[in-house]
């Protein structure tokens, strides 16, 4: 006996919406095994993990919160991958970002400032994750440098001048030697939308990103280009589209995009600079981006189910005394089946005896 | 002991891991395919390692557990890639996520633990020999078994014809499969081989490197050694001269905050990664663009009877 792949004729919509949703109930029965095997209860687990959050409108609120800087960077990587172009390094753009961002937020402590700092610290926290972003693209357009591994290693880079700045020239003098940075002012907070719990303007940021992104991607040239180099690179040369200014483009605006991330989570979730800023969100969104189909709205989705993981597992840590690692083992997990159900699109698999092949 | 010796035996330990793991990819990518969850592997191979060697009491059990860790997951990723056809950077990426979060779970009861490094071997008369001696004789068995690799991978891939074969189906995945090779089959074995050294480099970590485990210990060396499978043109000795250069980088930056310059710590520390950079564009400018990649490297297979 053997398996075959068959490649499909065609891929049709309903597959394509219905195999992120059979990757994640294989998610859930995995983590269920998962939970068994660490001797836990797999339903109060799960149920920890994926309900729990959306109990009050406080978690929920958190969910948007977290969901914020993983979309925002999933729909930009979802422009690089649909173009070839291999950004691994959004964790490493978020923290420039941050950077950026909390340089403007520290140069106007304490001096006469306005309404103005927090637009002006996302502008320089684009700035920042945009050119951090630019290194590997040049690095691929100009000498043919494996953009994978570039943009990962400048990962370690930023993650230890962050720690540098925050232990040295930018410490808190009051802070009692703490490695961290003086708080922010009000003004270099980003906007609450409600009297109580935190979420915060970055949320519109999000959702306007996200359909900017599926109008760019649906509607216009740009982002047919950005298919076209990504599916038939060839074809794209033919047709007079630049692929090596493409590049350039896609990392530039995934890096804009992970550093307005960076901002947010510093200016609406911490309120200064730590050594240690980001759990890890300019990874999930590698995840987020494959399981939103590389789509905008995807994303959203994807996104937001993502967050709910973190929230879940910060709940899990507390309430079971589960190790957080397993939220990234279950992001593994979700990943591999979204991998998995893909090919399930493409292909048919056939069960044929060995007398037939 | 004089500095100069101590700074080449720290060298050596350092380079060890990295040269295990590259060797491993190397052959994996050589029958191409590219595995980019080294890094996966490789901290699963060092927790494994350590929880089995701390649970049996033997060092060598631990070795094989780190072992079959690495294949395990790498047999996760050969399912995905070979059996499934999916995309092979995603599948690795998704590997080393994965990996790093399912060591930090196994590792979590074993933190804070500490266990007796792995011994020198210690060869009378050959490690008596001043200097050279203590360099080439009083190593751990993890560096021999580093070096054997390195002869075994190379003859192995340019010297049998099985080698031979492996190298064609990374070349030219259809004519190997109309000439008859089971390119598949030759790829899994691959792919298992490669998770096997990244499992064995881990070991090194938490039994012969350091004491005991730690959460994400592998800091990026998974990652690096990708990079020297690209700076070593796909060339095993080349892979070891990559390796070592690394490592001394290692060393160099612990070396130069030990005594006290006047650089800050962290800039130090982010040198291995910048180098690893700087070699990665040195080396496509020396070969003009052109690249020495096997030809199907991160194509997938689909026979077409």
């Amino acid at each position: 006996m053997r398996i075959v792949l068959e490649k499909r004729d065609d891929t049709s919509a309903f597959a394509a919406v219905l195999s992120p949703v059979i990757a994640v109930l294989l998610t859930l029965v995995a983590g269920a095994i998962m939970f068994a095997l660490m001797g836990k209860d797999p339903l109060a687990a799960l149920s920890t993990y994926f309900l729990s959050p959306l109990q009050d409108w406080g978690s929920i609120q958190e969910i948007f919160v977290a969901a914020t800087p993983i979309v925002l960077i999933a729909v930009g990587l979802s422009l690089c991958y649909l173009s070839n172009n291999w950004n691994i390094g959004a964790e490493g753009q978020l923290v420039m970002g941050a950077i950026f961002g909390g340089f403007v937020a520290i140069v106007t402590h304490g001096v006469p400032n306005g309404p103005w700092v927090f637009p002006v610290m996302l502008l320089a926290g684009m700035l920042g994750g945009a050119l951090f972003g630019l290194v590997p693209a040049v690095l691929k357009t100009r000498f043919g440098a494996n953009e994978i591994l570039t943009s990962l290693m400048l990962v370690y880079v930023a993650e230890l001048l962050l720690d540098w700045l925050v232990r040295g020239p930018w410490r808190d003098p009051h802070g009692f030697n703490f490695p961290q940075s003086v708080m922010f002012e009000p003004e270099a907070l980003a906007l609450r939308l409600v009297e109580t719990g935190r979420l915060h303007v970055g949320a519109l940021l999000m959702l306007v990103v996200v359909i900017a992104g599926a109008v760019v991607m649906g509607r216009t040239l740009k982002g047919f280009e950005v298919r076209l180099v990504g599916e038939a690179p060839r074809a794209a040369r033919f047709a007079g589209f630049d692929d090596k200014r493409l590049t350039l483009t896609v990392f530039a605006l995934s890096g804009a995009l992970a550093g307005i991330a960076g901002v947010l989570v510093v200016s609406a979730q911490i309120g200064q600079l730590q050594p240690t800023i980001s759990p890890g969100y300019g990874f999930t969104a590698i995840i987020v981006a494959f399981l939103g189909r590389l789509n905008p709205i995807g994303c959203l989705v994807a996104g937001l189910f993502l967050a709910l993981t973190f929230i879940g597992g910060e709940n899990a840590q507390i309430f079971l005394r589960l190790p957080l690692d397993v939220t990234r083992v279950f992001q593994g997990f979700l990943l591999f089946f979204v991998l998995a159900c893909d090919t399930l699109m493409l292909y048919r698999i056939r069960i044929e005896r060995e007398a037939a092949a | 002991m004089t500095l100069l010796e101590a700074i080449i035996l720290t060298v050596i330990t350092a380079s060890t891991p990295l040269l295990i793991a590259a060797l491993g990819e190397l052959v994996v990518e050589k029958a191409g395919v590219l595995n980019l969850g080294v890094e996966g592997m490789m901290i699963m191979g060092a927790a494994c390692g350590f929880a089995v060697a701390i649970l049996t009491g033997n060092t060598w059990l631990g070795v094989i557990g780190a072992i079959l860790a690495g294949a395990v997951l790498a047999s996760v990723f050969a399912l995905l890639t070979l059996g499934l056809a999916a995309n092979q950077v995603a599948s690795g990426l998704a590997l080393s996520i994965f990996g790093l979060g399912l060591s930090g779970v196994i590792g979590a009861s074993f933190v804070g633990l500490q266990r007796e490094v792995m011994p020198k071997l210690f060869i009378p008369g050959l490690s008596d020999i001043p200097f050279l001696g203590r360099i080439l004789f009083n190593q751990d068995p993890f560096v021999y078994a580093s070096l054997a690799l390195l002869a075994g991978v190379w003859w192995f891939l340019f010297r049998t014809r099985a080698g031979l074969v492996l190298r064609a189906c990374g070349e030219n995945h259809t004519s190997a499969h109309a000439l008859g090779y089971p390119v598949l089959r030759i790829r899994l074995l691959a792919v298992l081989f490669g998770g096997a050294c990244a499992g064995l480099a881990g070991a090194y970590l938490s039994l012969a490197y350091t004491p005991f485990w730690s959460p994400g210990m592998t800091a990026g060396r998974g990652w690096i050694a990708l990079a020297i499978v690209v700076f070593a043109s796909w060339l095993p000795w080349r892979a070891a001269l990559g390796a070592y250069l690394f490592g001394g980088v290692t060393i160099l930056q612990l070396h130069a905050q030990g005594a006290g310059l006047a650089v800050p710590s962290q800039f130090l520390a982010a040198l291995p990664y910048l180098v690893t950079i700087v070699v990665l564009v040195l080396i496509m400018r020396a070969r003009s663009g052109a690249s020495a990649a096997p030809a199907h490297l991160g194509t997938p297979f689909v026979p077409d009877r």
